[in-house]
């Protein structure tokens, strides 16, 4: 299995390499970008130095070219495609179908895989982009059990990625609009979820406020711990109760299933983070390394697998809440 | 300008259901029916949805069964199936299953609103795949459909009908997760149904009393409900073929009477719901909770 690591900068790019990703993702600085934060991610210049520096060392670039073309902005996205190619990515990662046709036909030795914001879940879906567009891999939407994606890979010959940890989207990728229904602006259209122009903090005798768009999203005792404020993790009043109506702040962290990912042939583990710091991007990396270094090589060795409880542990000290969740893997969490 | 009536998006009784519709017969150009939310809604199974929809073609008005959203099962991938092997009606894929069926049998098809096409490559990709009809991302604003339609005018390969979803509570998100069963505390798989006491959604309210979103089952919808009766102009100029108004538990006859007055070209105020209660930002390129045309945001003036 392969371990794919997140990138929003240089640093982190090789701060990922040389703690043993295999392969790095990143994407451009604009509304290609289905992660776009203000000041992260990368010019074509810089993407350029890091597929060099991936390349020397034996790792590959993917390169996410993943919101969706919109209206009158061909020109850019094509560009992104372009360069990601003429840099020498090994892959770019592709939601929107007139990019997918349009990467086949102009790069058809450039990896092309689908991209988790295209959401498909089903042999049917994926052998959809494989017949027209070629697509060879794509990312699963956080939406399916461990027995869905387990299934899954036995029926379809596009291999799978999936996300093993980070942050944890509550909505299926690409299927989400509650950042426009506050801001105006989602990951589909400009990527952004919950952009930084539209957030609001304001102290208050009732406690810390945080606004989206103007619409009061959470609000936090003085002690409390208040993370980015996205909606899906907000606190709102409903029948009466206040309640974190769709999740908790909590991260995905999945290193107990690495064996039945693996038995299932599940080609890469995905982390989640392209906006987390270098040192963040390094530290993660590396327990990850060890992780999928460590897995037990055969079922029968594997018997009574748990992951190094130390690591475990240093993972909780990354994740958002300082808890963890297997999330919708685990049938429970649905 | 048609009128079409949307998938029906809540867990309604199968009485409700037919009561619903019959209210609309000889009303409206087109019904989109069939369960496009959750699997475990069973009020109206596939067969029962096709028996709906022979019927009312049959009266005349056009039928297009509509596909789950969000498909994770083999049994909803085979309920898919189903639908697209009906053998007369039209289907509307709201996913990529769906469409990947529909591709292999060139059958022509609907495009849901959830298949994210958001430019003129991706609309003619999509027409390539067999689509005749599109309706455009909940999201998209105006001004961009227009843009769209441009494009794929230049592009060539001829005309693709849209729809403009019009009318409704938006729908916003899907998940894995149910959030009426969570908000209830019950498991998923032994969800007892409870979406069937919320046959609007549940409103989410935020800590100021902001009236928010609505949770429905997998699904998160805008709280306030879209009218863009005042758009139709614009619409019409752009070529938009049909307006979508999804089915709320009102008096749907008065809307549909309304919007048809519109299509017709008389001032027409929509009382159904409050005023305050509708939204129409999304269409003016504003954050889609908002009131563009529609009037003052009395939300954003109180505070």
């Amino acid at each position: 299995m392969e371990l794919l690591c997140p990138a929003g900068n240089l640093t982190a790019l090789r701060a990922a390499v040389d703690n043993g990703a295999d392969t790095v993702y990143i994407g451009f600085r604009d509304v290609t970008n289905a992660r776009q934060f203000p000041g992260l991610n990368f010019t074509p210049e810089q993407a350029a130095r890091g597929v060099t520096y991936a390349h020397e060392r034996g790792v590959r670039v993917h390169v996410a070219v993943n919101s969706y073309v919109q209206a009158g902005g061909w020109a850019q996205w094509q560009q992104s495609i372009d360069q990601a190619a003429r840099i020498g990515a090994d892959a770019v990662i592709v939601a929107d179908l007139g990019l997918l046709e349009y990467t086949a036909e102009q790069w058809p030795q450039l990896g092309c895989h689908l991209s988790v914001q295209a959401s498909a879940t089903t042999p049917e879906a994926l052998d959809f982009y494989r017949r027209r567009y070629g697509v060879t891999r794509a990312v699963l939407p956080r939406v399916l059990s461990i027995q869905q994606v387990e299934a899954l890979a036995g029926e379809t010959d596009v291999e799978l990625e999936v996300f093993g940890f980070g942050s944890l989207c509550v909505m299926a990728e690409g299927r989400c609009l509650l950042s426009s229904y506050a801001t105006g602006e989602s990951p589909n259209t400009v990527g952004a979820c919950s952009p930084a122009w539209a957030v609001q903090w304001q102290e208050r005798p009732e406690g810390r406020e945080v606004r989206l768009g103007g619409l009061l999203i959470d609000r936090f005792a003085p002690e409390e711990p208040a993370g980015y404020p996205t909606i899906c993790k907000g606190r709102y009043e409903v029948e009466g109760e206040l309640e974190h109506a769709f999740e908790t702040p909590t991260s995905l962290e999945t290193a107990e299933l690495l064996p039945r990912l693996q038995r299932a042939g599940i080609h890469a583990v995905k982390i989640e983070g392209r906006q987390r710091s270098p040192a963040y991007v390094g530290k993660v990396t590396r327990i990850w390394r060890q992780l999928m270094d460590r897995l037990p090589a055969t079922e029968a060795a594997e018997g009574g697998y748990t992951p190094d409880p130390a690591q475990v542990s240093a993972l909780q000290a990354f994740s958002e809440g300082r808890t963890t969740t297997l999330g919708p893997y685990e049938r429970n969490w649905q | 300008m048609k009128i079409a009536i949307g998938p029906l998006l809540y867990h309604w009784s199968g009485e409700e259901i037919r009561r619903f519709y019959d209210s609309l017969r000889g009303q409206v150009d087109t019904f989109y029916l069939g369960e496009t939310v959750c699997s475990r809604r069973r009020e109206m199974r596939a067969e029962d949805w096709i028996g709906l929809g022979r019927e009312l073609a049959e009266e005349g008005h056009e039928v297009v069964l509509s596909t789950l959203s969000l498909v994770v099962a083999r049994s909803e991938a085979a309920v898919v199936r189903r639908l697209c092997d009906n053998g007369e009606l039209r289907v509307e894929a709201n996913d990529y299953t769906a469409v990947s069926e529909l591709e292999a049998r060139k059958l022509p098809f609907v495009a849901g609103p959830t298949l994210n096409i958001y430019s003129g490559r991706a609309l003619r990709a999509i027409q390539r795949a067999g689509a005749v009809r599109w309706v455009p991302p909940i999201e998209m604003p105006g001004a961009s459909l227009r843009g769209v339609l441009e494009e794929l005018a230049e592009l060539g390969g001829g005309p693709v009908e849209t729809e403009v979803f019009a009318y409704g509570r938006q729908p916003l998100a899907f998940s894995a997760r149910c959030f009426t069963a969570r908000h209830y505390d019950r498991p998923k798989d032994d969800c007892g149904l409870v979406c069937a006491h919320h046959p609007e959604g549940m409103p989410v309210t935020t800590r100021a009393g902001e009236r928010f979103l609505a949770i429905n089952g997998i699904q998160t919808q805008s709280w306030c409900c879209a009218n863009l009766i005042p758009a139709i102009p614009q619409m019409q100029e752009m070529g938009v073929a049909a307006v979508r108004l999804s089915p709320r538990p009102c008096a749907m006859d008065e809307v549909v009477a309304a919007f048809r007055a519109a299509i017709d070209g008389e001032p027409v105020t929509l009382a159904e719901p409050d005023p305050e209660q509708q939204c129409d930002g999304y269409w003016w390129g504003d954050a889609g909770y908002k009131r563009k045309a529609l009037g003052t945001d009395t939300a954003e003036a109180s505070r």
